[in-house]
């Protein structure tokens, strides 16, 4: 095959934001085409990628669908390709924005053709973190994303939207700095950023260290962990519904991605030494923001801090580095990629209709929405992580995986589970269950068939993934073993080099 | 023709030769002119510039010395003489509307400017200390003039006053460092003073002190910083544009060469002052920009944190940190040229407005010129994929080699702070209610903003070219 079929990908989003950038201004119509290229783009390149699905090996853990070209002249190219690591969530991303484009249709009313270019052009740069080969073109594509996001929190958010923007922004460009330095010190130690290079290149000791907790810094804002999450309730909050959906189902993810990719294959050592403090942080992120979110009267919020907890699992199964945690932490962040989305969308779909988020607003809506009630109980068993939902697999895979490490941890992760249960249910019970007693909500009406578009497949993929989890978990199986692999025998040669050390 | 000997050969100096002679043609032209309005005068210089340009591109590769040791042109010099004139041409394009709506319309005003560029560009070139002053002031003494070119205003004649008093004691301890140097090595050439300077020794670090303090006042370094705000503000737009394009490339070469190529046997000596020096820039660029509402003054504060940010690559002292230097120098003027464009496009109800709040709702009112000023600002604050980032990268890459991590960790925290304000700017024109509606843009100026605003913009699918330029560039000095 010669087309380059990964860049295509990546950069089709973009000629579809140039395509809404050049329609002249006329009001409706340009509305109306701007929302139809940028659906129709983002269906084109979902069927691009769901190629990619098709002619992927997973048998293989090689790259796959290399493209190499010179770029900064020198070591550092235009590399792309995926692994079984990297492709779920490149099509994640693909497979999120057409339903992200149609939950805006109606609620976008405002400058609708920047809307659509800022999505267009954030999800280039979302499937270009997960494609890049490259070091600095990792860093381009993963920074580049708080542009498009800032002026989308900031244009379509809010009340407090400036604010929350401005605290996205600074965090995340604070965090991710710092691992800009540690990416020049591993081009001066290595001689190259090719990822597929520095894989295998064993940095010294001292170094790995640093690197280590440079990339911590910068991934732990993103991904977010304890105690550097206080941005995420802000930005959700204020994001509008598909800035929301795009925040908790993929950026969070390129945090966990990074972890995946850099942290525990590139510096095995200090991934080994350091685990007990990711542990320590994801059992505190579990446990306290479980409680915070039993505590919240708005609906985004208590998602938004039940992502934090569940995030503590993925980077818990991530660090306990064995098979079933990786695994698990992968599964963990591809269906909470699902779930949280689906719930950012039910929340936007009575939010749309009543203008608030307030918990207290709501009551007995089975009675005028049962297909609302339907969907939003399916996403909420999935939350709580009830068997045969997405969520189960993805939270008892890497607490088996940290149970083997480390018993107490997984034993205190499970208290979040419980935890999670409380405050999911309940959540469910004040908006859902009761009777409708409240006069504003006497006329609201069921789910149209534009948002049953949106959650159709999202709940079926919870149940089907929470059934037949295999598809995703033998696409990364090989590329889990051969880091695992590394891993081991990395930490074994430190361990073994660090017993010759003593007397 | 006979060679008469002596006579130095002429042709390394050529663009210089070129702009000098046409500045005094175009004086004369000013002078026994009759009519009074038009811009016949303007563009010729920009065509002058032009063809300087042109030459220092035909001229025989290679590293050329003329001037007994004086006058050296080598690619770092082809390099920043580029930019230099790029720098100046720009400026007096942008220039045309302005001064014809203010009624300024004054032939001195392209005249200064090329004789400043003269000056810059014999300062670039400059392979001694004599040559370096005799650059310095050409270069100087227009710029005092033309920012008090507004003679009836107060602020430009303050602006004027205050740079020259401040250039002047500058240039003092410039003279004073230059002859220190020269009594503990015994000659001005930089070659030869980095023969004699191996060892330090006390006068010459005193020496290179003093020296480093005039350097720093050109590039508007903390702590010799105080005049650019003032003058920033005080001066009219447009010869603010060229104060922050042109001089500042001629300033950056002006502290580069002499630092690298004099003095390499006292690294560590001169070191701890760049280090300062940047770290200085970088966090009173950052913090004192936050509270400013005056778009040129913020920009004099952003400016003052970009040279600290370009500084970090010299103190690096290395191959790989000068050619950050330059592409910082470069991808910075494209920067500031763009957004000094953006700010002489802020006209209303015929006359300017300079209050960051009179940006309120561009994003509605002007969709295109909201975008690509965004654009710059993002880039300004180096955030990928914009040009700045690469610009950032390449000084912060050298520093971690040369093992300043100190350094480079400052510099990128204060980074962050920088880009509060950037952002600040940002979130006017994209989430605040529309103000009045700015009158068109002039072409010239939309121009200007539409080739830089690309360049900032696609930098990064090519960026090759210039990186490689800088590297041959930089090494030309070692």
């Amino acid at each position: 095959m010669s087309w380059p079929i990964l860049s295509v990908t990546t950069f089709l989003p973009l000629v579809g934001a140039l395509l809404v950038t050049a329609l002249p201004s006329d009001g409706k119509a340009e509305q109306r085409n701007a929302r139809w290229i940028a659906l129709w783009t983002t269906l084109v390149t979902f069927a691009i990628s769901l190629i990619l699905l098709y002619r992927f090996d997973p048998t293989s853990f090689e790259f796959q669908f290399v493209e190499t070209q010179p770029w900064l002249g020198g070591a550092i190219t235009y590399h792309m390709g995926v692994d079984g690591i990297a492709l779920p969530f490149v099509v994640l991303t693909t497979g999120l924005m057409p339903i992200c484009i149609i939950a805006s249709w109606n609620p976008i009313r405002r400058r609708v053709k920047e809307y659509m270019i800022a999505f267009l052009v954030l999800e280039t740069l979302m499937v270009g973190t997960f494609a890049a080969l490259d070091l600095v073109l990792f860093y381009l594509f993963f920074e580049g994303g708080l542009i498009p996001m800032f002026l989308i929190i900031g244009v379509w958010g809010g009340p407090r939207r400036v604010y929350a923007s401005f605290k996205f922004f600074l965090y995340t460009l604070l965090g991710s700095v710092l691992m800009l330095l540690a990416i020049m010190a591993m081009y001066w130690d290595a001689g190259t950023t090719d990822i597929a290079v520095l894989l295998h290149h064993g940095f010294p000791r001292s170094l790995q260290t640093w690197a280590w907790l440079a990339f911590l810094a910068s991934f732990a804002v993103k991904l977010p962990m304890w105690p550097v999450h206080t941005w995420l309730p802000d930005a959700h909050v204020e994001a509008p519904t598909a800035g929301s959906v795009i925040l908790a189902a993929i950026l969070l993810k390129m945090g966990g991605y990074g972890f995946l990719r850099f942290s525990l294959p590139m510096f095995p050592a200090a991934s080994h030494d350091l685990a007990p403090l990711v542990f320590a942080l994801s059992v505190i992120a579990v446990i306290y923001t479980s409680l915070v979110a039993l505590a919240q009267e708005d609906m985004k919020k208590l998602i938004a801090y039940s992502s934090v907890a569940h995030m503590g699992f993925v980077t818990m199964g991530i660090f306990a580095a064995t098979t079933q945690g990786v695994a698990g932490g992968i599964f963990q962040m591809i269906s909470h990629g699902l779930v949280s989305a689906a719930l950012f969308l039910c929340v936007g779909v009575v939010y749309d209709r009543m203008h608030t988020r307030e918990i207290a607003a709501y009551g007995g809506l089975v009675n005028r929405m049962p297909l609302y009630a339907a969907a939003f109980m399916v996403f909420t068993l999935a939350n709580v992580a009830l068997p045969g939902t997405s969520g189960f697999v993805g939270e008892f895979l890497s607490l088996i995986g940290t149970f083997r490490v480390n018993s107490l941890v997984a034993t205190l992760a499970t208290i979040g589970t419980i935890l999670s249960a409380a405050y999911a249910l309940w959540l469910y019970r004040k908006v859902v269950f009761g009777t409708l007693s409240k006069p504003s909500l006497a006329a609201i009406k069921d789910l149209d068939y534009r948002e049953m578009i949106t959650l159709g497949p999202l709940v079926a993929l919870t149940i089907l993934f929470g059934i037949y989890p295999k598809p995703v978990l033998d696409m990364s199986a090989a590329s889990v073993a051969q880091l695992l692999d590394g891993y081991n025998h990395a930490v074994g040669a430190a361990k073994t080099a660090a017993l010759r050390g003593q007397p | 023709m006979t060679q008469t000997p002596g006579l130095p050969e002429l042709l390394p100096a050529l663009p210089e030769l070129v702009l000098v002679l046409g500045a005094m043609v175009l004086l004369l032209a000013g002078v026994f002119r009759r009519r009074e309005t038009s811009g016949g005068i303007e563009s010729a210089a920009i065509l002058l510039l032009i063809v300087a340009g042109a030459i220092v591109v035909w001229l025989p590769s290679g590293t050329l010395v003329t001037f007994g040791g004086s006058f050296v042109l080598d690619s770092f010099a082809r390099f920043m003489k580029l930019l230099a004139l790029t720098g100046s041409a720009a400026a007096i394009l942008m220039s045309f509307d302005y001064l014809i709506r203010e009624n300024q319309q004054r032939f001195e005003f392209p005249v200064l400017i090329l004789l400043s560029t003269a000056g810059m560009m014999i300062l670039i070139s400059a392979g001694d200390l004599i040559a370096l002053y005799l650059g310095l002031e050409l270069m100087s003494l227009a710029l005092y003039v033309v920012a008090a070119i507004d003679r009836d205003s107060v602020r430009s004649t303050e602006a004027g006053l205050k740079y020259f008093v401040l250039g002047a004691l500058s240039s003092g301890m410039l003279l004073y460092g230059a002859s220190l140097v020269y009594g503990f090595t015994g000659t001005v050439s930089f070659s030869g003073i980095a023969k004699a300077a191996r060892e330090p020794s006390l006068g010459l670090v005193f020496g290179i002190v003093f020296l480093f303090a005039g350097f720093c006042f050109k590039v508007s370094a903390v702590p010799f910083h105080m005049w650019t705000p003032d003058v920033y503000e005080g001066a009219p737009t447009p010869v603010t544009a060229f104060f922050a394009a042109a001089p500042k490339m001629a300033g950056i070469a002006m502290f580069v060469r002499p630092t690298i190529v004099a003095f390499p046997g006292v690294l560590e000596q001169w070191q701890q002052i760049v280090v300062f020096v940047s770290i200085a820039s970088m966090a009173l660029g950052s913090f004192a920009a936050i509270g400013q509402r005056n778009f040129k003054r913020l920009m004099a504060y952003s400016s003052i944190g970009h040279m600290g940010f370009a500084l970090i690559g010299l103190a690096a002292g290395t191959p790989e940190g000068v050619q950050g230097v330059l592409v910082y120098a470069a991808i910075y003027l494209a920067m500031t040229l763009g957004t000094f464009a953006c700010i002489l496009a802020m006209r209303r109800n015929g006359s300017m407005v300079e209050d960051i709040g009179d940006l309120s709702g561009l994003a509605r009112t002007k969709p295109t010129m909201a975008f690509f000023l965004a654009m710059l600002l993002f880039s300004l604050a180096g955030i990928p994929p914009l040009a700045g980032f690469f610009a950032k990268f390449y000084v912060f890459l050298a520093a971690i080699q040369a093992g300043l991590f100190t350094l480079a960790v400052i510099g990128v925290v204060t980074s962050v702070v920088g880009a509060y304000y950037y952002l600040a700017i940002v979130k006017i024109m994209y989430f605040d209610e529309p103000a009045p509606r700015f009158e068109p843009m002039p072409r010239e100026v939309g121009a200007v903003l539409a080739i830089t605003g690309l360049f900032n913009l696609l930098f990064f699918i090519y960026p090759a070219p210039l990186v490689e330029a800088a590297s041959t560039a930089a090494r030309s000095l070692f």
